[in-house]
């Protein structure tokens, strides 16, 4: 064997280059840096943006998550509720329990107790939702009739408001300075307390903002959105399928394309007024309902998930078809058993953002008529319903002081319940992945 | 000590005279370009056929004329004559589905399908309805993964994808797939061009056994692949058929200027 | 040969190659021996049907020839394999010449049998029994590849050359002494050089094992017993 011997001579260092392309390179570098500059920069405004905007509106709207109680010491008089002692439903249904919560305040404030204007001043104090309360108590058990109890009842939105600082402590908050005197009392006895309000997520829409809740809202964005999916994804995807692996690739097809593509970008509003014209004037359909809502939708997110699924079906690799088809497979079946699971991550992907799209659009179901003011929450996807968008639009144009923090909460419910979509579809589009 | 065995020589079965496919007087236009001018070729049963020449000379126009792949690119147009067994596989009334059954294809860069091994194997019968599930299906798997020589590898992991496996291995599973609905002639386009040369010549011991059951053609750009593996060469040259002939011969003594030329590596 | 090959045909062809040297081998080594048999024995009946006999080795010359070139083409052989196949090319070569040699001397018999029986008879046998020897000892290493076995076969033609020296001056002398021989010992002497070449031509297999097997080949110069030649100028 031979060796090879290595010769130490002139041989220059690795590394080493003219003076002028030194100056190059280190100009290069500093392009570089400037550049991840402008691209750190870029996030950290965006950053910033995304922080204030969330953390105004989770402080204005945290508050509406905690509702405050006052503690009156109620007695189950059988007399006002039950003169006639059947303990029947429908009687103690009816029954007057606003005598009962009057005389509860009488108790807890016994100075008021021959002051008419005093007496009408506590009353501000406690909310109207009290009396369903105490009937909802009474319903249940009907044996704590003729029993007294310190119960906490829900306060006046006014009452709320001066607790939870968003009132002044004066004439603007809706109480007079005898009820005020009252509130302070009670306050220095430990009797206002502040608990989670469960009517925000258990009550329809209400004119007395402490009974205001967003089921409803919640229940018909859900059927607008099921009626949205159930709709857009078979059809979208199978107008994907024959575009993209069927139709032939002439002038049509191609006119079909870039009209699909201005579709995308056309404003809401206006499938809004075609779906008024068309659902409502033409075939009829109940106004507000979230069937129409969806079929709007639907319009909506048509053209954006069409186009997603169509890029979804390009990326698929030539040589899966290839395969399928030299293996004897006809069209439809290399397509259904290989290009479109294959395709369903981006197919998924598209869907993502045109849902996530249509649960915040406001415009179209507000041409529909989802914006009245409805308190059921709706049985079926053909009653009258609004929507979370657009319950946000009718509490944000409310006079109440106490929907302003509401408005918020809603706009929090809103989004919380699109990351749970997102997350929903990620995970579906991951599980898909990992199949393979 | 002379083995009698060897009394004759190897490898020189006398070749059948049975003609599997024939091409009369193939064209295929892409659009405007001729791509494949007047080729009539043979392909003689129970033989591996190679197709050489060099890149663009038509060889792989024409393999994939074979199983009418050709009719899934945009523009293309093939005329004359393709008889399989005697049959016009461009006849109206053929099934392209049907053919692609008995012609099978397997492709340059393994394209196993990103399922489990066993669905890989499993989906040609399944779609051809030669089993539909059960131990009818596991036969047919099992039988074919041997016969393409993968069995013994991944007998334990079937359930696993495909994509999992090596190239060679990939390429294997293609080709047990294709086998696996026992076609008659397997056509494999430079089947070992992305392979190292242990796992081609693997494949090429298994194209040696696969003859006994199959016809076989196969495009290769190397011509020592098409001298070890095939007992016919077609040689191709911008579109036409330069010459065709016994292995042995036309990469000992070819007739034609071209093929020498090509052969020796003075051109191309 | 360790390992097989991972195309079995590929086997199978190059075992049928060394079944062809191997039978060549058989026929030469039947050759040499029926040709030292029919001198012996003034046999001309043997010494005819070895003559004819000759055409085989030829046709399996041709065959090796053939078939070597289509191994090359085929299946680009390396390293051993390229060795072994190209050695056997070179071998059937000097199969042939033997068994040439074989029948030559077999030639030259029929004509020594219409002359009187002459007296050096004795010495070729001896001569011919050694090269036998040597012929089927380096026909055996070559199938078995055994490169200690075929050096020493290569050592051995240093006594094949003194053997034929002693023979040619024998053969000489009787030439001398009486101008009868004159005939006989010709015919003899080109016998015995016969012989001697056959033996040169095992030393060439051995030669050519011991490339096949190291890859490189023997570096030392063949040792030359005596020279009929003078003495600076070296022996073929």
């Amino acid at each position: 064997m031979t060796e090879i011997s290595m010769t130490q001579s002139a041989t220059p260092k690795v590394g080493t280059i003219g003076a002028d392309a030194e100056k190059r390179l280190q100009a290069r570098y500093r392009a570089e840096k400037r550049f991840r500059a402008y691209g750190l920069v870029s996030i950290a405004i965006a950053l910033l943006f995304l922080a204030v905007l969330l953390g105004s509106i989770i402080a204005k709207g945290a508050s509406a998550f905690t509702q405050t109680y006052i503690e009156l010491p109620v007695t189950f008089d059988a007399a006002t509720i039950d003169p006639d002692g059947t303990r029947e439903h429908g009687a103690l249904s009816s029954a007057d329990y606003r005598t009962l919560i009057n005389d509860a305040l009488e108790k807890k404030f016994p100075e008021i107790a021959d002051d008419r204007t005093a007496k009408r001043d506590v009353q501000k104090l406690v909310s109207a939702g009290a009396e369903l309360e105490l009937r909802k108590m009474v319903l249940a058990d009907p044996k704590i009739i003729g029993t007294s109890a310190d119960i906490w009842l829900p306060a006046s939105s006014a009452a709320d408001q001066v607790l939870k600082g968003n009132a002044a402590h004066d004439d603007s908050s809706g109480l007079s300075d005898g009820a005020l005197a009252k509130f302070d009392a009670a306050k220095a006895a430990g009797a206002l307390k502040r608990r989670f309000n469960t009517y925000l997520f258990t009550n329809g829409d209400s004119r007395q903002p402490e009974l205001a809740g967003l089921i409803g809202a919640v229940v018909g964005s859900f059927y607008s959105l099921a009626i949205t999916i159930a709709l857009s994804f078979p059809l979208g995807v199978a107008a994907a399928v024959y575009l993209e692996e069927f139709a032939a690739k002439n002038r049509w097809t191609d006119l079909i394309e870039v009209n699909i593509n201005n579709l995308a970008a056309v404003p809401s509003i206006v499938f809004g007024l075609l779906a008024l014209e068309i659902f409502l004037n033409v075939l009829g359909l109940p106004r507000s309902a979230p069937l129409v809502g969806g079929l709007a939708l639907t319009l909506v997110s048509l053209p954006t998930i069409i186009i997603s699924a169509r890029v979804a079906l390009k990326a698929v690799p030539p040589w899966i078809r290839e395969a399928a088809q030299g293996l004897g497979a006809s069209r439809q079946q290399m397509v259904m058993h290989h290009v479109l699971p294959l395709a369903m991550p981006g197919i998924l992907t598209g869907t993502i953002i045109a849902m996530a799209r249509a649960i915040g659009e406001s415009a179209p179901l507000l041409m529909i008529g989802m914006v009245a003011f409805v308190v059921d929450v709706p049985a079926t996807p053909v009653d009258p319903a609004t929507a979370l968008p657009v319950q946000v639009y009718l509490w944000a144009a409310s006079p109440e002081r106490a929907f302003v923090e509401r408005t918020s909460a809603a706009i929090l419910v809103l989004l919380a319940c699109l990351a749970v979509m997102n997350a929903t579809a990620i995970y579906l589009r991951k599980k898909f992945e990992r199949r393979w | 000590m002379i083995s009698e065995a060897q009394s004759t020589q190897p490898n020189s079965r006398p070749s059948s005279d049975a003609v599997k496919m024939r091409a009369t007087g193939a064209n295929v236009y892409y659009g405007e370009k001729h791509a494949l001018k007047e080729v009539n070729l043979e392909i003689k049963s129970h033989e591996v056929t190679a197709l050489i020449g060099p890149s663009g000379c038509g060889k792989s126009t024409f393999l994939r004329c074979l199983n009418r792949m050709n009719d899934l690119i945009e523009g293309a147009r093939v005329t004359g004559e393709i008889v399989l067994d005697g049959h016009d596989i461009y006849d109206r009334d053929l099934d392209v589905v049907h053919l692609r059954a008995r012609v099978g294809m397997v492709f340059q860069k393994p394209n196993p399908f990103p399922k489990s091994i066993y669905d890989n194997i499993a989906y040609g019968p399944r779609i051809h309805g030669l089993a539909k599930s059960g131990p009818d299906l596991d036969e047919i798997v099992i039988s074919s993964l041997e016969r393409a020589g993968l069995y013994a590898e991944v007998k334990d992991r079937l359930n696993e994808p495909g994509t999992g496996l090596s190239g060679g291995q990939q390429q294997r599973l293609c080709i047990a797939r294709a086998i696996a609905v026992s076609p008659e002639v397997i056509l494999m386009d430079e089947p070992c061009s992305a392979l190292d040369p242990i796992a081609t010549a693997k494949v090429e011991e298994l194209i040696d056994e696969l003859r006994e059951n199959f016809t076989i053609v196969i495009v290769t750009h190397s011509m020592q692949q098409a001298a070890r593996v095939s007992q016919r060469t077609a040689f191709f040259h911008l579109g036409e058929l330069v010459e065709v002939g016994a292995t042995e011969k036309i990469f000992t003594n070819p007739q034609h200027k071209l093929t020498q030329g090509y052969i020796t590596g003075r051109f191309g | 040969m360790n390992g097989e090959h991972t195309v079995r045909s590929y086997d199978e062809e190059l075992s049928y190659l060394n079944n062809l040297i191997a039978r060549m081998g058989g026929l030469a080594e039947a050759q040499l021996d029926g040709a030292i048999q029919a001198l012996v024995r003034r046999d001309s009946e043997l010494a005819g049907r070895i003559v004819a006999a000759d055409a085989k080795v030829d046709e399996l010359e041709q065959e090796v020839h053939a078939f070597t070139v289509r191994l090359l083409a085929l299946r680009q052989p390396m390293a051993q394999d390229l060795r072994a196949i190209v050695g056997s090319l070179k071998v059937s070569g000097d199969l042939e010449r033997i068994a040439d040699y074989a029948a030559n001397a077999a030639k030259r018999v029929l004509v020594l049998n219409t002359l009187p029986p002459a007296k050096p008879v004795s010495g070729i046998p001896r001569l011919a029994r050694l090269v036998q020897q040597i012929l089927k000892d380096v026909l055996d290493s070559f199938v078995e590849q055994d490169v200690e076995r075929a050096t020493k076969v290569w050592a051995q033609d240093e006594e094949v050359d003194e053997m034929y020296t002693g023979l040619f001056r024998e053969l000489i002398t009787y030439m001398m002494e009486d101008a009868r021989n004159i005939t006989a010992c010709i015919h003899l002497m080109f016998i015995a050089k016969n012989i001697e070449r056959i033996g040169d031509h095992a030393t060439n297999i051995a030669e050519t094992i011991h490339f096949n097997v190291k890859g490189v080949p023997i570096r030392e110069a063949r040792p030359k017993g005596e020279s009929v030649l003078l003495p600076d100028v070296k022996a073929e």
